[in-house]
């Protein structure tokens, strides 16, 4: 094996830089900020003959993923990414994609939902996405995001679903890290070519791809679809292993844990700022109080039981989330962190904190300030001006 | 290129037999004729619509080629993601046939809610036929308006009420709109010109980027005419210079059919209950007749003295 090189890369660059090393058959997709640089990068590596990739340079995000449909379906590797917008735009195809199970990876740099518009970062385009079919791997840094995405495509091929990869829009899409880079061949050995899949439009045989299903049919085709969705847990771990054994990197599949096993206070956030978030776990080691950390790093599916492992000891639970459901129940990771943990005997109280919408900085003091007060269980809204809490109903 | 009927008979495929359109539906003589003129292997993409409703009822299909139906709106942006994929295989010697992408959709998935991918697809210079099979309505989902609806036509969503005769406005030109693409080859046909239309499909198919075919193919329910008639109101919309048959070859408009004694437009109208409503109304038919008049001369005069 030869040494992964040390570059300095922004997110956005390295996920490019990983899309060259896959060597996809097609990308499509359509430029939108924050995510514009992957791209960018891309087509320079197409215009440079550095991968012999059909781009399509679609005229918008929806026409972007329908082409990748259109190339999954005929078997290419297929690859793109959006954010915001761009993904509700995609939302409708988002659907189908899942649907025909096609294995499209996908990364999104996550950033805040119009109106107001807002460029920054948040997680209520992907949430928006939850239920959509689609694999969900959130990154914590930008080696994460080079990484996963690496493993998306392996995974989203034996799954035969696709896969999201999202990463922070600016707190990891533009900040340069330094990224451990693994030789193009070492990636190509990883990824190797696609299994073997029977239902391709270009294999042969006329099949139809996409047909009316009614009543008699359709429940059977969702049926299995959260079927091959159960299953992904296990290839995640397949997957985790195999890049361990190819790159020598660890990666958790579905949680990371720190300092939960005697915690009685527990956070637990997705994406960029989990370092925050366990810096602000150690201050509290500091200072007496027992706390820990869980990052989610697959939302979808939902590690239900990997979290009901990791935070049945805790006294609080404080989800730390970016996005927000609307619906008077807090946040979705809230919502689903309440919806595991029910039913344990003496579940922990649960303290949903909605914080950083629109890029709105997280700052450790309201972290500590949090951490030291009392937790008052139900949601909370950090950092905004006449703070409040609600019950949920 | 010379077709004759009992050659391109034994050619057609066709669609199986056992598909649900309606008696006397138009678009299955586009899809026979497509497949019966077909040199290469065929991908088809469909957008939602009749033609996707009535062919692939699960488990069934009636489709002999390879078929992907994915959206509305999306046909063309579909087709782009087969072509580069057929493109990308091809180059790295992973495909070693080279098939021909076909794109089918209704007025509504191409005029309306497609237009903007369409639009795409044609200005990325894939290597695709579009084919438009244009029944003037929304007929899937039970005969409401399109842009490619005349104006005066009764459908669901324009009536025929006390202050409004059927539709407003009058139909958008989409031909010219996708000519203007600057696309290799674009052409205007109908199902009852069928060696037009056979020979519209051919040259689509050869062409080498995209290409568009809009088909006028009549529709029983939405147009209301008898079943066996279906072939004649096509003709008469042709006959009447209501829909010319033409093409635009690297931008050379070409007239493919002139009509020897054209009919009044009246004869077309009468053929369908869609207008009955306005048969009494002289006025409203002048209308119609002096549109077509206009848009006749128009491509006149664009074609040249090559007609």
């Amino acid at each position: 094996m030869t040494a992964p090189r040390r570059m300095g890369l922004t997110g956005n660059e390295a996920v490019a830089l990983a899309w060259k090393q896959l060597r996809p058959h097609v990308v499509a997709a359509y430029p939108i900020t924050p995510a514009t640089q992957i791209v960018e990068r891309f087509s320079e590596y197409v215009a440079q003959g550095e991968v012999d990739t059909e781009f399509v340079p679609a005229e918008s995000e929806h026409s972007a993923l329908s082409a990748c449909v259109g190339a999954a379906a005929a078997g290419a590797r297929v690859l793109t990414a959006t954010a915001s917008q761009g993904l509700a735009l995609m939302h409708e195809v988002l659907y189908i994609a899942s649907g025909l199970r096609l294995p499209i990876v996908m990364n999104v740099a996550n950033r805040a939902l119009s109106a107001p518009i807002n460029i920054h970062g948040d997680h209520s385009d992907t949430m928006g996405s939850r239920d959509a079919g689609w694999v969900q791997i959130y990154a914590r840094n930008v080696q994460d995001a080079y990484d996963r995405t690496l493993l998306a495509v392996w995974v989203a091929e034996r799954a035969r679903l696709p896969v999201m990869v999202c990463l922070d829009g600016f707190t990891l899409t533009h900040s340069l890290e330094p990224v451990e880079v693994y030789p193009d061949e070492a990636v190509r050995e990883f990824v190797g070519e696609a299994p073997p899949d029977g239902y391709t439009l270009l294999g042969g045989e006329p099949i139809t791809v996409g047909p009316l299903a009614l009543p008699d049919s359709y429940m059977e085709f969702r049926r299995a679809l959260a079927a091959a969705m159960e299953r992904v847990p296990r290839v995640l771990e397949e997957g985790v292993r195999a890049f361990r054994q190819q790159f020598g990197r660890k990666l958790p599949a579905l949680v990371e844990a720190r300092g939960t096993e005697d915690a009685d206070v527990a956070l637990v956030i997705m994406g960029s700022y989990a370092d925050s978030a366990e810096q602000a776990a150690l201050r509290g080691r500091v200072r007496g109080q027992r706390a820990g950390l869980v990052r989610v790093v697959t939302f979808r599916p939902f590690p239900a039981a990997a979290l009901r492992e990791t935070l049945a000891g805790a006294r609080d639970v404080v989800v730390l989330e970016r996005a927000d459901t609307l619906s008077g129940l807090g946040g979705p990771l809230g919502v689903e962190v309440r919806a595991a943990l029910y039913g344990l005997p003496q579940a922990p109280r649960v303290t949903d904190v909605i914080f950083g919408l629109g890029g709105r900085e997280l700052r450790d003091a309201e972290l500590d300030a949090l951490l030291q007060g009392e937790l008052p269980g139900g949601v909370v809204y950090l950092g905004v001006e006449g703070a409040h809490v609600l019950e949920p109903a | 290129m010379s077709l004759n009927l009992r050659e391109l008979s034994q050619r057609t495929q066709g669609l199986a037999p056992g598909h649900r359109a309606c008696a006397g539906c138009g678009f299955p003589v586009v899809v026979r004729l497509l497949f019966a003129v077909a040199r290469r292997p065929l991908v088809v993409v469909n957008a939602t619509g009749c033609m996707e409703v009535v062919t692939t009822l699960y488990p069934y299909s009636a489709w002999p080629v390879p078929y992907l139906h994915s959206a509305f709106e999306n046909a063309a942006a579909t087709a782009s993601g087969v072509e580069a994929a057929v493109k990308a295989l091809r180059r790295r010697g992973q495909l070693d046939t080279h098939p021909k992408v076909v794109a089918i959709g209704g007025d509504g998935g191409t005029y309306d809610i497609g237009l903007q991918s369409l639009s795409g697809a044609l200005e990325r210079g894939h290597d695709f036929l579009y084919v438009c099979y244009n029944n003037e309505a929304y007929m899937n989902t039970g005969i409401q308006r399109s842009s490619a609806t005349p104006r005066g036509a009764r459908t669901t969503t324009s009536p025929v009420g006390r202050v409004q005769r059927g539709k407003p406005q009058p139909r958008k030109d989409l031909t010219e709109i996708v000519a203007a693409h600057g696309v290799p080859y674009a052409a205007q046909a109908s199902i009852s010109h069928w060696a037009d239309l056979a020979r519209k499909l051919e040259k689509g198919l050869a062409v080498v980027g995209p290409a568009f075919v809009n088909v006028l193919t009549p529709c029983q329910p939405g147009w209301d005419y008898p079943p066996e008639r279906l072939v004649e109101v096509a003709r008469l919309a042709v006959e009447s210079r209501y829909w010319p048959l033409y093409e635009v070859e690297e931008g050379r408009t070409r007239i493919t059919y002139l009509p020897r004694e054209p009919v009044p437009v009246r004869a077309f109208l009468e053929a369908q209950g869609r207008f009955r409503h306005l048969l009494t109304d002289e006025e409203a038919v002048a209308e119609i007749q002096r549109w077509v008049d206009v848009h006749w001369e128009r491509l006149r005069n664009k074609a040249g003295t090559g007609q």
